[in-house]
This record gives C-alpha cells, sequence and structure tokens, in this order.
C-alpha cells in the first residue's frame, strides 16, 4: 500500500498536463472543473488509503519509495524519492484534503472567468509541486516542491494579470507576484546555501542520512557554528515562505489573486511549508539553542507585528492576510521553543479555519460584486446565512474559543511558550492571543451584522450555490471538531491514557529532538495547577477580546474607535501602513539596489567593465583560433613534420 | 560446439560475412542485396556480443580454464565485458552509418557495393582491437579497421577533395603505423612477450630493459594518439573529416575514435600502468601520465579554438571531434573506476551524438561540399523544424548540456580527473568546453534566430531519418537515464 505512494503526485501532475494541454479544447468549464477536482479529490483517497495503513500497521521507520534516480555521485543522490512518516502523510492529507475542498468550491467561483482551465492546471499543478515538497525525502526534492509552489502563487497571485491592484510601488496584480516572487527569492537563497553546508558536513541530502548522522553525533555538533549557520539559514528561507519578519511584506499582496488561491496557497498549504521545513529538520534545530531562541524570537515579534496591523485594515482579505502571517508567527514561536507538535498541530487547524476564513470571504466578496471594504458590508447574516454560520465557527476558532479547534492548537502553543520558553514569550503571544480575537469578531461584526451599508437597490447579496457551500460547511465541521486530535492532558486525562492523539502519532518522529532539548535546557516547570490556570487565562483573553469588539461595533457609528483612531492617529496611522516596512524596505534596500544597478552596475560595471573582459576575452580566444587555425596548412609533409616535432619531444621527456 | 567459441562468435560472424560480402558482390551484383545482408551480418554480430555481454566472469574464468585453443588459453583475445559492449557499440555505429548512407551515396550517384563490405571490414577490425589481449592482435585489428578507412576516405573518386582526404589519410596513417609497430617491437624486445597482461607484469616486476621499454612506451604513446586524433598527431583530422563523404566522416569519427581510445585504454592501463611501484619504471609512467594530461589539454584547447573560427558546419565537427578526444583522454589520465566509467559513458553517449549532428549535414549535402556554410544554416528552423530541433539537441549534447547524455559523459570524466589530484586538466576542460559553447549554440541561434538568406535549404533524408530518430532518442534517454549504461559497465576495465 505505502508504495503506492507515488500516485499522490502524479494523479494532480497528470490532471495539470490534460487540463493545461487540452484545457482550451475542453469548451465545458464544468468537464474542466471535474478533472482537476477529481485529480487532487483520487490523489486524497491514495494518502487517505496509506495513512490508514499506517494506522492498523504503525511504521517503525521512515518508508521510502524511489521512483526515480537521476544520478549518484558521491553523498549527491538525486532522485525522485518519496518518504512515507507521520508527518509527511499529515501534511499530504492537508494538502490533498483542503485542495480537494478548494477546488470544488472553484468551479462555481470561478465560473465564466475567461481563463478557466488556466486557472485549473495552475491549482493542480501547485498541488504537484506542494506533495513534492512534503512527501519528498531528501532536501533537493523539497527545493525543488519549494520553487515549484513559488512558481504556481507567482503565477496565480497574477492570474488576473489586467487587473489594478493597491499596494505600495504596486500598481497591478503581476507587480504584487513579482514582488511575492523576489522577496521569496532572498529566503531561497538562504534555504541554498543551507543545502550546500549540510552536504558538506553530512556528505548527503537525504532526511534519513542526515537525521541518523546528526543524532549519532549530537554531542559533537551541539551548538557549533556550522549547525547554527545551516539552522538559520534554513530559517531564512522559512520567513521568506511562511512569510516571517523581515520578509512578511510578501503575504498581504499576494492577496491580489483570486480568493481561491489565497485561501489554498497563501493560507491553508504553501505558507506553512517553513513550518514542514523546520519540523523536518527539527533535529537540527535542536542542535543549535541559538538558532531555536531566533525562531522562537521572529515568530514571537511576527505575530506581535501582524496581529496589530490586523486591527486597523479595512480590506476583508488583508485582515486574514495579516491574521495569516500572525498565526504563522503562533507556529514559529512553538517551533522555537521545541513544541514541535504544537506547530505542527496549528498548521492543521489553521488550514482548516483560515481556509475557510478565506473562503467565506470569497462568497462574501462574490455576493457583494468585488467588494472588498468590510466598511461597506454589513448585516450579511441576513442574505448569506450559511455563510454566516460557517465563517462564525471559523472566528470562533481563530479565537480560541473552548472546544473548536483553534483553542486546542494554540492553547498548547501558549502552555509551551511559557513551560519551555518563559513567561515574557507567553505575554506576549497572549496579546497576541486578545488582539486576533478582537480583529476577527471587529471583521464578523462589520461584515456580518448592523446594517447594510452597501447600495442595497444596485447590490443584492445572495447566498452562493451548494457547490460553494459544502466545501464551506464541511472545513466549519472540521474547525468545529478538529482539535480534538489533540486534547491536552490536563483536559483529557478523564476520558484516556494519551487524550493527544496527535502527539503520540508524531512522536516518533520528534523523540530524539525533544531529548536533546531537554537534556540542553532548563528543568521545565511542569505544574497541573498551572496549565489549568494558563487554560483559564486564555480562554478569558480571548472573550475579553470579543467583547471589546463587541462593544466597539455593535455601535453603528463606531464612535469609540474612531475616537481611539484620532486621539492615537501617529499609531493609528503606523499600523494602517503596516508600521511603513514597505517604504523602509523600498527606500533602504529597494531603491539603492535599483540606482546604484542603473547608474553604476549596469552603465559603467556591466556595459564597459564587464562587457569589455567578455567581448575581449572572445575576441582573443577567436584570434588565437585563427592564430592556430594557420597551422593547419593542408600540406601532408607539414603535418609529417609537427609529428616528428611531436615524437621527439614525447621521447625526449619520456628519456630525461 | 566448444563453449569458448560461443564467446567468439560476434569475431567469428563478422570476418566470415565481411569475406561474403565480397564475394557475393562478385557473384550478383546487387546493390540492395549486399545493403541487406550487411544490415543482417551486423545485427547479427550484435546480438551474439549482447549474449557474451550477458555471460558472467565466473562462467569466462572457467572456459578460459578449461579452454583448448591457443587463441584463449594463451590469452590472445579477451572476450565478454567492456569487449563485449564495444563490439555492440561498433555494430550499432555500423547499422546506423550504412542505414544513412544508402540514401546519401545513392544521390550522389556512387553507391558502389564496396561500401558495405568496406564497412564490414573495418567494423571486424574496431572488434579485434577491443578484444586484443596481445599486441599482435592489437596491431591486426588498427591495420585492419584503417586500410578500409583510407579506401572508404576517398569512396567519392571523382571529388578531388575526397580523393585528397584518402591520400592524406594514408601518407600519414602510415607513418604513424611505423611508429606503432615500432613501438610494439621496442616492448617485445624489452620483455620477451606479445602478450599484453605478461608484459604488464613483467614491467611491474622491474624484470623489463629500460631503455627499450621506454622507447616502447614512447612510440606506442605516438601511435595510438595519431589514431585518435590528438594532438599533435591530430593534423590529419579535420582535413580527412572535412574530405570524406559526410556519412563516412560520421563513421571515422564515431566508431573510428572508439576503436582508439579503447585501444589506447588497453595499453595505457595493462602496460603503461601510472600507479606501478617498480622503480625501474616509476618515473616513466609517471611521465607518461602527464605526457598524456598535456596531450588531453591541448587536443581539447587547440580542437575548441579551430573549431570556433570554421564557418563550414562539417569543418566545425571535424574540428570538435578532435576536441571530444581530449575529453576522452582525461579518462586514461585519472586511471580510476570513474574515469574508465566516463570513457564508456562518454564514447557511448559521443557517438551517437556526433553521428547524428554529421548526419544531419549529410542531407543537406549537395554535390560533396557545398551548402554546409554556418549561414546556409539561418532561419532553417522555419523550413526544417524537425532536422532543426533533432540538430539543436544534438548541439545541446555535444556541448554537454544536461539532461542530455553529453553532460554527463563530461560530468562523469571532469569529476574522474578531480579525484585523480589533475585538477588543472579539468580547468582546462572546462574552458574548452566554454569555448565550444559558443559555436556549438552559435548554430543553433543560426537555425533560430537569423533570417533566412540564401533561400531555401532542401534537404533529402529518406532511410537517415532512422539514423537519426535512433540517435536523437539515446542521446536523450541515456541523459534521463544515465544508470542504464553506468550500472551496466562499471568495473569493466
Amino acid at each position: 500500500m505505502l508504495d503506492l505512494v507515488y500516485l499522490v503526485p502524479l494523479i494532480p501532475l497528470l490532471g495539470f498536463l490534460t487540463i493545461g494541454l487540452l484545457g482550451k479544447a475542453i469548451k465545458k468549464e464544468l468537464v474542466i472543473g471535474i478533472i482537476g477536482s477529481s485529480a487532487v479529490g483520487l490523489s486524497f483517497l491514495v494518502t487517505a488509503l496509506i495513512f490508514f495503513d499506517m494506522l492498523s500497521n504503525p511504521l517503525s521507520k521512515a518508508h521510502i519509495v524511489t521512483i526515480y534516480q537521476w544520478f549518484e555521485a558521491g553523498g549527491l543522490n538525486v532522485s525522485i524519492s518519496y518518504q512515507i512518516d507521520q508527518l509527511s502523510i499529515l501534511f499530504a492529507l492537508v494538502v490533498t484534503g483542503v485542495g480537494f475542498l478548494i477546488h470544488i468550491y472553484s468551479i462555481a467561483y470561478m465560473k465564466g472567468d475567461r481563463s478557466f482551465y488556466r486557472f485549473f492546471a495552475y491549482l493542480n499543478l501547485f498541488i504537484f509541486m506542494m506533495l513534492n515538497l512534503v512527501l519528498s525525502s531528501n532536501f533537493l526534492l523539497t527545493f525543488l516542491g519549494w520553487e515549484g509552489v513559488g512558481l504556481c502563487s507567482y503565477l496565480l497571485i497574477g492570474f488576473w494579470y489586467d487587473r489594478k491592484f493597491e499596494g505600495v510601488r504596486i500598481k497591478w496584480t503581476g507587480d504584487a507576484g513579482n514582488k511575492a516572487f523576489i522577496v521569496n527569492r532572498i529566503g531561497d537563497f538562504g534555504f541554498l546555501i543551507a543545502m550546500f553546508l549540510i552536504y558538506v558536513t553530512f556528505n548527503s541530502l537525504d532526511y534519513v542520512q542526515v537525521v541518523d548522522a546528526a543524532s549519532e553525533s549530537s554531542k559533537l555538533l551541539f551548538g557549533t557554528g556550522t549547525i547554527t549557520a545551516i539552522t538559520l539559514l534554513l530559517f531564512l528561507g522559512c520567513t521568506g515562505k511562511s512569510a516571517q519578519l523581515p520578509l512578511a511584506v510578501w503575504l498581504p499582496d499576494a492577496m491580489a489573486g483570486p480568493t481561491p488561491v489565497s485561501a489554498l496557497i497563501h493560507a491553508a498549504t504553501m505558507v506553512t511549508a517553513g513550518v514542514f521545513l523546520v519540523a523536518r529538520s527539527s533535529i537540527l534545530f535542536a542542535l543549535s539553542p541559538a538558532a531555536m531562541t531566533v525562531v522562537a524570537v521572529v515568530g514571537v515579534a511576527t505575530a506581535f507585528f501582524a496581529a496589530t496591523i490586523g486591527i486597523v485594515q479595512n480590506d476583508i482579505k488583508k485582515v486574514l492576510a495579516y491574521s495569516t502571517v500572525s498565526q504563522l508567527g503562533f507556529m514559529f514561536a512553538a517551533l522555537g521553543v521545541g513544541a514541535f507538535t504544537a506547530g505542527v498541530f496549528h498548521v492543521m487547524t489553521h488550514a482548516f479555519f483560515k481556509g475557510l476564513l478565506f473562503l467565506g470571504a470569497g462568497a462574501v466578496i462574490h455576493g457583494l460584486h468585488e467588494e472588498q471594504n468590510i466598511k461597506r458590508m454589513g448585516n450579511l447574516r441576513k442574505y448569506m446565512p450559511k455563510t454566516y454560520i460557517t465563517f462564525f465557527i471559523a472566528t470562533l476558532a481563530i479565537s480560541g474559543i473552548p472546544f473548536f479547534s483553534g483553542f486546542f492548537s494554540k492553547d498548547e502553543i501558549l502552555w509551551h511558550s511559557f513551560s519551555d520558553g518563559n513567561s515574557l514569550l507567553w505575554l506576549i503571544l497572549s496579546i497576541c492571543a486578545f488582539f486576533t480575537a478582537f480583529y476577527m469578531f471587529r471583521l464578523l461584526y462589520l461584515v456580518f451584522f448592523g446594517k447594510e451599508r452597501f447600495n442595497t437597490r444596485t447590490v443584492h447579496p445572495h447566498e452562493s450555490p451548494a457547490s460553494m457551500t459544502v466545501p464551506l460547511i464541511i472545513l466549519a465541521a472540521l474547525s468545529a471538531l478538529g482539535g480534538f486530535l489533540g486534547v491536552p492532558e490536563p483536559l483529557g486525562a478523564w476520558f484516556s491514557d494519551s487524550p493527544h492523539l496527535l502527539h503520540s502519532w508524531l512522536a516518533p518522529l520528534f523523540q530524539n529532538s525533544e531529548i536533546i532539548i531537554k537534556n540542553a535546557g532548563a528543568e521545565a516547570s511542569h505544574s497541573l495547577t498551572m496549565e489549568y490556570l494558563l487554560i483559564l487565562i486564555s480562554v478569558a483573553v480571548a472573550i475579553a477580546g470579543i467583547m471589546l469588539a463587541r462593544k466597539y461595533y455593535s455601535d453603528e457609528n463606531w464612535t469609540k474607535p474612531r475616537q481611539l483612531a484620532s486621539t492615537f492617529k501617529p499609531i493609528y496611522s503606523a499600523l494602517y501602513h503596516k508600521y511603513r516596512l514597505d517604504e523602509i524596505y523600498a527606500y533602504l534596500v529597494v531603491d539603492p539596489i535599483f540606482n546604484s544597478s542603473q547608474k553604476f552596475l549596469w552603465r559603467v560595471f556591466d556595459m564597459k567593465f564587464i562587457d569589455g573582459i567578455v567581448n575581449g576575452t572572445a575576441k582573443v580566444t577567436v584570434q588565437l583560433g585563427e592564430y592556430i587555425r594557420r597551422f593547419q596548412f593542408g600540406l601532408v609533409q607539414n603535418y609529417a613534420l609537427v609529428m616528428l616535432a611531436g615524437i621527439v619531444l614525447i621521447l625526449f621527456f619520456l628519456l630525461f | 560446439m566448444e563453449l569458448e567459441y560461443q564467446f567468439l562468435l560476434p569475431l567469428i560472424i563478422i570476418s566470415v560475412s565481411s569475406v561474403a560480402a565480397v564475394a557475393f558482390d562478385a557473384i550478383w551484383k546487387n546493390k540492395n542485396l549486399n545493403f541487406s545482408f550487411s544490415i543482417f551480418a551486423l545485427l547479427a554480430t550484435l546480438i551474439a556480443a549482447a549474449y557474451t555481454l550477458t555471460a558472467s566472469n565466473e562462467a569466462i574464468d572457467a572456459i578460459k580454464a578449461m579452454a583448448l585453443s591457443d587463441l584463449i588459453s594463451k590469452h590472445q583475445i579477451h572476450f565478454g565485458g567492456y569487449s563485449a559492449y564495444f563490439d555492440i557499440l561498433f555494430c550499432l555505429a555500423g547499422l546506423l552509418t550504412i542505414v544513412a548512407a544508402k540514401p546519401f551515396i545513392k544521390r550522389e550517384y556512387e553507391e558502389y557495393n564496396e561500401f558495405y563490405s568496406l564497412i564490414l571490414f573495418s567494423i571486424c577490425g574496431m572488434m579485434l582491437i577491443s578484444h586484443s589481449s596481445s599486441l599482435l592482435v592489437l596491431f591486426i585489428g588498427i591495420e585492419l579497421m584503417s586500410i578500409p578507412f583510407y579506401v572508404l576516405a576517398g569512396f567519392f573518386r571523382k571529388s578531388i577533395f575526397s580523393v585528397e582526404a584518402s591520400l592524406k589519410y594514408f601518407f600519414l596513417g602510415a607513418f604513424a603505423t611505423g611508429f606503432l609497430l615500432y613501438g610494439m617491437a621496442m616492448l617485445y624486445g624489452a620483455t620477451g612477450t606479445l602478450d599484453i597482461k605478461e608484459i604488464g607484469i613483467i614491467i611491474s616486476q622491474g624484470e623489463a630493459i629500460p631503455i627499450y621499454l621506454t622507447l616502447g612506451i614512447g612510440l606506442m604513446l605516438v601511435g595510438l594518439s595519431f589514431k585518435a586524433a590528438a594532438f599533435p598527431f591530430h593534423q590529419w583530422a579535420p582535413d580527412v573529416y572535412s574530405g570524406s563523404p559526410t556519412v563516412v566522416s560520421a563513421f571515422f569519427a564515431t566508431a573510428g575514435k572508439a576503436a582508439a581510445i579503447v585501444g589506447f585504454v588497453i595499453i595505457a592501463k595493462e602496460i603503461i600502468q601510472f600507479d606501478v611501484k617498480s622503480f625501474q619504471i616509476a618515473d616513466t609512467a609517471r611521465t607518461a601520465q602527464l605526457i598524456i594530461a598535456f596531450i588531453s589539454a591541448a587536443t581539447m584547447l587547440i580542437g575548441n579554438l579551430t573549431a570556433l573560427v570554421q564557418k563550414n558546419v562539417k569543418r566545425m565537427l571535424a574540428y570538435s571531434s578532435v576536441a571530444h578526444a581530449g575529453y576522452l583522454l582525461m579518462g586514461i589520465v585519472a586511471s580510476n573506476e570513474l574515469g574508465y566509467t566516463g570513457i564508456i559513458f562518454y564514447i557511448s553517449a559521443y557517438m551517437f551524438m556526433q553521428m547524428g549532428a554529421f548526419v544531419i549535414v549529410s542531407v543537406f549535402e549537395r554535390n560533396g561540399n557545398e551548402k554546409m556554410s554556418f549561414d546556409d544554416y539561418s532561419g532553417l528552423y522555419k523550413s526544417h523544424p524537425i532536422l532543426s530541433a533533432l540538430m539543436s539537441i544534438f548541439m545541446l549534447s555535444l556541448a554537454g548540456i544536461p539532461p542530455f547524455a553529453g553532460f554527463f559523459g563530461k560530468y562523469y570524466l571532469f569529476l574522474a580527473a578531480i579525484k585523480a589530484d589533475f585538477l588543472w586538466l579539468t580547468i582546462v576542460a572546462v574552458i574548452s568546453s566554454i569555448i565550444s559553447m559558443y559555436y556549438y549554440i552559435g548554430l543553433i541561434l543560426q537555425m533560430y534566430f537569423k533570417e533566412q538568406t540564401h533561400g531555401r535549404l532542401k534537404s533529402k533524408v529518406g532511410m537517415a531519418k532512422y539514423t537519426l530518430l535512433i540517435t536523437a532518442a539515446a542521446v536523450i534517454i541515456f541523459g534521463i537515464f544515465p544508470s542504464l549504461i553506468v550500472d551496466l559497465t562499471y568495473n569493466f576495465f
């Protein structure tokens, strides 16, 4: 059963090829949609079969399936081979499962689009690349998938290439695509260098070999500069792909793409690739306390940075985008304190509720004829009851209301940030959790409650068709119940011995890393009372956020928020303009590079110096060739003479 | 039938059928008959060789132990392993050449039956080279290959270029053969035997007569370098390759070069033995290694530099084939497993890509040497999209660009040289590869990005399309699945 894994990426690839090559000839949108969706659906089924097989016959070690080996030289093994273990199959389930729902949703969402087939081809290609990323058995293939999803992200952000899009130095959707792509390049550079270092250090790029070698010589490698360099560079890659500081700036602009794309790529799957990579190489991170600290601090800082911005944004997708950045920050904070399971757990629940939020937002935008400003919405629960209820469930989940999925995963992160990290991390994350509850309910109130602030005579919002609401309902169920996979010990101990199913599922993978961290770190404080207390506090924080949002935004005139905004104008403006990070980057990085490139590097260095060298070399080479050609006299006697000279020389060297 | 004769079958079939081809010609004078017969003969040889290739080393050793005939028991002839592999390569080269040549020579009104028997004879010689385990067999093989080559070069007897090529080849070839034979005599004088393995043992034990040995090694180097067209004994090659009928050049530049390199490898590995410990010869062996390294470096540089300034595509290919001999010699210099694997891989890849390129030139040719300059190829993709695409594949592979087969050949050879501590040689190889990029890619640019200037080029592909399709497929398949060859040929030498 496990060897069927090749089908998992293969089917979406076939889907991509079919739609990409024949899409134009297939006139019927529905046919294209069904091909695209069923490719991902079948792939999900195979993944699920493998998953159940693993449940009944637990794997003692990772199962490697080599599909095709290009070549092998030294320790470098360039092959397409997949690694089935608890982590990869979990990610594959999320990617194909959520991906399938979003494909179904897109059939209705993209209806009538002039490039309908192109959209589905890209989506299938994305799923293929993402599966390569998570299923790969080595860094190289993961990198290939990593670049592939980056490409798909670029193609889909600029999918409506002739539409305008507002942003700092961005006019068209294509500019946003460029921005995402270029910012990611910086991270990819880190990933590449990290791979070189890994190869030099471990003489292999295969996960199994690297992990084995690292755990064998963990004492020797612990805290060394090499490991710290490798992990920090890998993490640089993660900050790009997962939109963490300092590379977080691209994700909000990526909202230029169609909403299903935002749901699939920029919320549920691709942006969690960074979390995957850290979890995959958890042993390397465990060996470098310095890198772990960096990961935790960056995660917390990003969570705070994005959560605060999210409070004041008025574009429904932008709010969700900043929320995504913030939640990704939570995940990295968890990884940084060594709670790998908690990080992966949050990836999963986040995929459910954030996917749902985006799809709900898409339904709203559609219903209001492409309106995205939440200040021009209101009272939509009257028109779109299903969308409203599912959106409400997702909002409860992300805010951390007990027994919804987000509650469990976020609470686990908060608890670990306290017990394995320190109280400052916990405090900041709790504040972020408060903000999260606040901005999400602000969104909910502005969109679904109050009175209609759009022109009711021209705009008639309506509920979406079933093909869009059914995915919403399934995701809502998952957002509500998905958390029970990871019930924390103090809450679940009454029901079962190991209530945290996910923890026992992933345990074999993170065992070694956790032991290394435990041995190195100070005694963690594990008090049951403390854990209860923290759970209560985080629930209280969430409810406080909700109450505040309700107080502020159930008032139709938003008196209080407006008053606050004018009192704290500088702060408000800083938040509204995202701490001016884009402008700072433009001023400090983009402009200097651009200007020096244009004025010096291009005109002087490139055109005079480099071209001079290149053309000069070429000229000299050609001259040399012309000169040597003259020795090709064409006369046999001369050739014989040259040969004779050669013979004399060779014999001379051999004899003397 | 004795078991050992099964293993000799490839040699028996090819030699009997080469003679038979002449006889058929005398009796029936049917062009198509000779064409079909030689294809049949080559296929039969190929199958027999493939059969011996599958034999395990144990089986071969067992047969050697109980062999009755002198040929094997006295180690005159090596069989199985690399010999069988090269038999297959030579037969393939022969098949591809004959198929591509049939429409070509017919078009030029020069189809005579000797063509097919000459090809068979020369393949017989090449196979003897790869089977040789004695200097005598090696010499017979080299001569049996070379003499039909002289005739084939002048096959277009009405073209002065062809006749000139033939004469040049013959004069210089005879000159070089003299040195080769003289070297063999010296080696015999130094060791008292013609058995290559035994010579090696005597040398490593330090029992050879030094002065004869050194002279013998030097003169053998000269002779083999000439056959492989390596600097400074390469000057005949561009003239001969560009003067000969194009399909014949394809055969010379691929199979002929492969055979010479096999001979070179056998001599270098068994006799010169770079890592020999014997005090008496150690210095000479190391000097010889350095000399070959220098020859290799100079060959690729000079080959590529002169190819760079050619205006005629066929001459460009001729010079570039000199450069490829330089790359191949790197593997001999490295003399490690990776190097030998690299040689086998590169020869296999090179055979297909160079053959394909020459054959494409041949389908555009008219009246000998016309219509072959770079300018004639401009805008070719418009009138001949498929041929342009195929030519691009061959050019990219010759330039060593992945995922085509040429890339892996270079990759293994470069890696082997680095592992053998010949970093400088690798650097030279990289530089000359970069130079070669200019004219290989230049031809692609010419075909795709230049406007047509000289009017439409006319092509007559005919049966040559089979050769082109097979060579292109091989170049792609070996690039994507290099392990097909590497797994098979590892540990051959």
